[in-house]
Formats: C-alpha cells, sequence, structure tokens
C-alpha cells in the first residue's frame, strides 16, 4: 500500500525533503513506519523524539495503516 | 474553524489582540483575559534577528480548535478565541493571541493559561531562531 509522509522542522531539513511517498506492506503500523524510515533515512538515527500524526491526529505505534493514508512526523513543537 | 464561541485563526497576517477581544466581549462576562506573545529579541544570551514559524496547517487548526471546545468544557467561560500567526515575524511582532470571556475573572486567567500550555504542547508549530551568525529550530534536540 501507498502512504504520503508529510516532514516538519528540523526532520524536515534533516531528509532535505517535505513530502514523500513510501510503500509499505498492508496493514502496517506506524511503528512499522518508523523502523522504515529510520532505514530510508539514516542521518535520523539519533532523532527519535518525535511524533506521528496520521490523517492530522496524533497517533500511537499499534495504529494500524490503510492505503492512501497521509502521515505526518511532528518533531517537538514549538509554537506560542 | 469558527462558531459562535470560538474563533480560530493561523494566518500570515499581522495579529490583533483588539481584535481577540472584540470577539470575546459579551454583555454577560465579567472579564476578558488576554495572553499576547511577543517575539523576544534574544534566546539564552544569543541576539535574534527574526523568528520564522511554520506549521501543518490543516492539524494545527484542528488542534487549537480542540484546545479550544476543551477550555469551554472544562472552565467556566463563554467565549475563546486563539490566533496564532505563520511566516517571518520580527522582533516585538505577535506569533499568537488567546482571549478569554468569563463571568469571573479566575475562570479566565485560569483558561487562558491552559490554553496556552496546551497550545505550546499539542499544536504542530515551529519556530525557528535566527541569530546574526546562523539559525535554530527551537525545542529540537533532545
Amino acid at each position: 500500500m501507498k502512504i504520503t509522509v508529510l516532514l516538519f522542522g528540523i526532520v524536515g531539513d534533516l531528509t532535505g525533503e517535505s513530502r514523500l511517498e513510501m510503500d509499505l506492506t498492508e496493514g502496517a503500523s506506524v511503528g512499522v513506519f518508523k523502523i522504515k524510515f529510520h532505514e530510508k533515512y539514516p542521518i535520523l538515527k539519533q532523532y527519535t523524539n518525535y511524533a506521528i500524526a496520521v490523517n492530522e491526529a496524533y497517533a500511537l505505534d499499534e495504529v494500524l495503516l490503510k492505503n492512501q493514508d497521509v502521515l505526518a512526523v511532528i518533531p517537538p513543537v514549538s509554537g506560542g | 474553524m469558527n462558531s459562535k464561541n470560538i474563533s480560530i485563526e493561523l494566518t500570515p497576517e499581522k495579529l490583533s489582540a483588539q481584535a481577540c477581544s472584540d470577539f470575546v466581549d459579551d454583555p454577560s462576562c465579567g472579564g476578558i483575559s488576554i495572553f499576547v506573545g511577543t517575539v523576544r529579541n534574544q534566546s539564552a544570551g544569543k541576539k535574534v534577528t527574526l523568528l520564522e514559524f511554520s506549521a501543518y496547517g490543516p492539524m494545527a487548526v484542528k488542534e487549537m480548535t480542540s484546545i479550544a471546545k476543551d477550555v469551554l468544557s472544562k472552565f467556566d467561560v463563554l467565549k475563546i478565541a486563539i490566533h496564532h500567526a505563520e511566516g517571518v515575524l520580527e522582533i516585538g511582532d505577535v506569533p499568537v493571541v488567546i482571549a478569554v470571556a468569563a463571568a469571573h475573572r479566575k475562570a479566565a486567567f485560569e483558561a487562558c493559561q491552559y490554553a496556552i500550555d496546551t497550545l505550546k504542547e499539542s499544536v504542530p508549530i515551529w519556530k525557528k531562531e535566527h541569530f546574526e551568525d546562523g539559525e535554530v529550530w527551537v525545542n529540537a534536540h533532545p
């Protein structure tokens, strides 16, 4: 299945990407996505301190993904 | 997202504390608490030249709306406005305004503090500080 990944803040800077498509096994979880994501971008090795949103809502590692989901990699926020 | 009691904005335009205050003003309220965030000229002793705010727009608006709804259900308050700026801001500019109207001041103060504290924890907005010799994403490093 295909998912879209949006990258923000320092994660966008480190990967040089703001948006990408990834292929994951059907039924993969957020946790599985994180493993694949780190394989793709070893530069993120020290940066595990981020949250994931699925379709604009925060999601824990157990959440299962569907085809065409939009994920966002959310480093610590600093608004206000 | 806007309703009768909630005003949410994420905008590249200049924010107005007056507009937030006007929105929440109501004949039945006895007070309005307003928090105005401003861009400070230094960070950890280093001179800041400007700040750059970027946001995951649709989710940021959802999260701000959820905070506003939460505030209206948790505190004895009538109306709330949460406005946040995005883009480049200079020293003294206003990145955030929160206004809360309530019948009594205690609830207004508490709700306003809760709203800004929660915004800083959960709303997907990022601040990059620009210095004379470089730039850094705030909070990015554990």
